[in-house]
């Protein structure tokens, strides 16, 4: 036992002391963090003013569109020829026909593709000029039109969890965000036991060392001592992600209740506006605190012991799994070139896993996600989700089944794999075959 | 059984039981269809520096990796000091594979120390150990240099001092003078030596038959998974003797023919300078007596020297070379 602490404090030690490990550290929630921000910042980033001509066949909404700081309305009464569009300054040409109150249907053409954002701006802008003018065609008044108008909001309720509201789908894309944690540690690390395995064959140094310790602690300590260094490094993630996130959340929180207001305001046309500013000032300002009420409810309704105690499980014993299979891998062969045909079954298991827990977001309760959150190849990434949801809290017999069956599993494949590693590491030279490998499984120790 | 096998074998050695400081008994050790060692006996006597030879893909990493027990026989056993071995008796061996090397990104001192710590000894001792090795071996500076920075015979002599510094009671070196420039195999053949006569016993396998002269006093021989010769080095090389003399003499070579008649047989002969030389076999069980009798009062005997056979000679007979080696490739030997 002594031996095996010292391989795995080695292991450890070797891994934490490079400046690769403390920069991937820092960087690590950092990169996230930004990633998430720079996808965000530019999905909402326009290329430049975008001029918009409206050719208003239906003389409905001329000089009626309103303006932001990125989107320009110009209008023609005729028809624009396609070359003069192409020569004229304006980006995009919307076409607004005679029968737009009957069809509720504009044509809009581009030079370049207006972004999401664009298009739902114009097509709002133009909707509410419609739909104020149905109002006076068909003598409704506006006010009543309001408070008609129905934007309906399903609350969803778990039978079983009496009287309050449930976050599942949130909790589930949580859950989800654990489950790919895993699987991109489990692939992160499982492939640092090969390189680390590879290493001592190609050194030398590990017929040294199997003199002095058994083939199969060799492998073993190799794969906590990365386990661990996998886990210090999560833990200061956690640790720095708590410290970036509250204060991203403290700056967040000011930026999102004034943006929120200011975004909520033009919906209405001007003339509309006014006489609905009441009504509407009341639910703007509900918005933004609802919102973060629901995150903190969801955050509160969360079980988030169990989810961590779960996660570090289904981490360890999904990486032992699959690191016990890279660590055979690394001990058979003998150049980085050859790693390739034996190292890439290894994750294709994880991948379905991987597309099934997306899936569970959205239908946690399905079949898929049941089969898959059992068989221990996927568990430790579609469990997570279920785990979130509380799901497989209401059917702990599947949670124990899928437990009990990733621990035999990775027993097993530990087993496996120690008995190729014992052959592998000492054997040179050899273009090795998937029958080889089969070979060695039966050589007596 | 292959017929050569225990050919050269002295019939008191042959299925007699023997005991030493380490015996490995009737191993068998088969890898799929290839039969690596075919009921292989070997003994070593204690405090004896004992040479385990054979060409490459015989079987003698197999019989090394067995004894040290990183892979272990289908059938026979070794014993170790007398009693059959247990895994406990690794912490008293010495292993410098032939395969060896070191963490390259780790320091030479840290390093040492993680081996050592890994047979067992504890931190202080392997530290105060190790500072009075790198003192006597000059390799004082080295401590916190990392491995890649060492030239190929530091990073050995680094090695060398790890496979010794727990103190084994047995030492099994792998062609430990490869990778040595010849200042520092001397030195490291010296400490071998010395080593020896503190007690410690040496297993050594080489290819380099100069040393084995040299070093051991036992040798044991392995041939396509048999041991085919097995003896002390002193008595091997006599079994292995032809009665074949070098006779320097002045005077005609055809009178020394003459006279030499049917006692022996004139294999070649030189002159160089008035002086001749010849090779001669005795033949039907005469004696150099008879011989130097018989030619004496034909020519001038200058000196008479016995040709002992050389190891090197010695392994290249023993070793069949009728059949080729049915060897995996993958068996580094």
């Amino acid at each position: 036992m002594g031996k095996i602490k010292l391989i795995i404090w080695r292991e450890f030690i070797t891994r934490v002391r490079k400046p690769s490990f403390l920069i991937m550290t820092l960087l690590g929630p950092l990169l996230l963090i930004g990633g998430i921000s720079l996808v965000v910042y530019l999905g909402m980033q326009e290329n430049g003013i975008q001029n918009v001509v409206v050719i208003d066949k239906a003389h409905l909404v001329t000089n009626k569109l309103h303006d932001s700081d990125d989107i320009k309305f110009f209008y023609e009464p005729a028809e624009m020829s396609d070359s003069v569009f192409k020569a004229s300054p304006y980006t995009t040409l919307v076409e607004v026909n005679p029968l737009i109150l009957e069809n509720n249907t504009v044509q809009l053409f581009y030079k370049d593709l207006p972004s999401l954002t664009v298009q739902n701006y114009i097509s709002r802008e133009i909707e509410k000029v419609i739909e104020a003018e149905k109002l006076r065609v068909n003598n409704v008044d506006p006010v009543t039109y309001q408070r008609i108008k129905t934007a309906l909001k399903v609350q969803l309720f778990d039978i079983d969890k009496a009287g309050k509201r449930s976050y599942d789908q949130a909790k589930a894309g949580i859950g989800f965000a654990f489950g790919y944690l895993i699987f991109i540690f489990i692939f992160l690390y499982g492939v640092q036991v090969m390189r680390g395995v590879m290493e001592e064959k190609q050194n030398r140094v590990v017929e040294v060392l199997v003199s002095s310790v058994k083939p199969f602690q060799l492998m073993m300590g190799k794969i906590v001592g990365i386990a661990m260094v996998g886990l210090a490094q999560f833990l200061l993630w956690i640790a720095l992600s708590v410290v970036l996130g509250t204060v991203g959340l403290s700056f967040a929180k000011d930026h999102i209740s004034a943006s929120a207001l200011k975004d909520a305001q033009p919906q209405m046309t001007t003339q509309l506006q006014a006489q609905i500013d009441q009504t509407k000032a009341v639910q703007d300002q509900d918005s933004p605190n609802e919102e973060l009420g629901v995150m903190m409810d969801i955050l509160h309704e969360l079980p988030i012991v169990p989810i961590l105690v779960l996660f570090l499980f289904y981490f360890l014993c999904g990486y032992l799994l699959y690191s016990s299979l890279f660590a055979a891998v690394g001990s058979a062969v003998d150049a980085e070139t050859d790693t390739q045909q034996f190292m890439l079954p290894i994750p294709i298991p994880l991948m379905p896993g991987l597309f099934i827990a997306q899936t569970a977001v959205y239908n946690p309760d399905g079949p898929a996600v049941f089969w898959f959150s059992i068989i221990p190849f996927t568990s430790p990434v579609v469990m997570m989700v279920r785990i979130a949801t509380g799901n497989a809290f209401d059917h702990l017999g599947e949670l124990f089944l899928s437990m009990g069956l990733l621990i035999a599993t990775f027993v097993l494949t530990t087993w496996f794999a120690g008995r190729i590693y014992r052959t592998g590491i000492l054997m040179y030279g050899k273009k090795v075959t998937w029958k080889e490998l089969g070979k060695w499984l039966f050589y007596k120790g | 059984m292959h017929a050569y096998a225990g050919e050269y074998l002295r019939p008191d050695q042959q299925g007699h039981k023997r005991t030493g400081m380490l015996a490995a008994e009737n191993i068998v050790k088969r890898f799929g269809d290839h039969l690596a060692l075919d009921g292989v006996s070997v003994t070593v006597p204690p405090g004896k520096i004992f040479g385990l030879l054979g060409p490459n893909g015989a079987g003698k990493t197999t019989l090394i990796r067995i004894i040290t027990r990183i892979t272990g026989p289908d059938s026979g056993r070794v014993m170790f000091d007398g009693r059959p071995m247990t895994e406990a008796d690794v912490a008293e061996m010495g292993y410098l594979p032939e395969e060896r090397g070191l963490y390259k990104k780790m320091k030479v001192g840290e390093q040492a120390l993680y081996l050592a710590r890994l047979k067992g000894l504890d931190k202080k001792e392997a530290t105060k150990r190790l500072k009075e090795w790198f003192d006597r071996w000059e390799m004082g500076g080295w401590w916190n240099k990392k491995v890649e920075e060492l030239s190929k015979g530091m990073a050995q002599k680094v090695q060398f001092v790890t496979t010794v510094l727990h103190r084994p009671k047995l030492l099994i070196l792998d062609e430990p003078f490869s990778g040595f420039d010849p200042v520092n195999a001397d030195l490291v053949r010296t400490e071998i030596m010395r080593l020896r006569d503190d007690g410690v016993t040496v297993m050594l396998s080489t290819h380099n038959m100069g040393s084995v002269e040299e070093l051991c006093e036992h040798i044991a021989l392995i041939d396509r998974s048999h041991v085919v010769l097995d003896g002390s080095v002193k008595e091997i090389r006599k079994r292995f003797s032809d009665y074949t003399y070098t006779v320097d003499f002045k005077g005609s070579h055809v009178a020394f023919a003459n006279a030499l008649a049917y006692l022996g047989e004139l294999i070649e002969h030189k002159e160089e300078d008035g002086t001749c030389t010849a090779r001669v076999k005795l033949l039907h069980g005469s004696s150099l007596n008879q011989v130097l009798a018989a030619t004496l009062p034909s020519v001038e005997i200058i000196g008479v020297r016995e040709e002992v056979p050389r190891m090197h000679d010695i392994f290249i007979r023993a070793v069949s070379t009728a059949t080729p080696q049915q060897v995996p490739a993958g068996f580094t030997e």
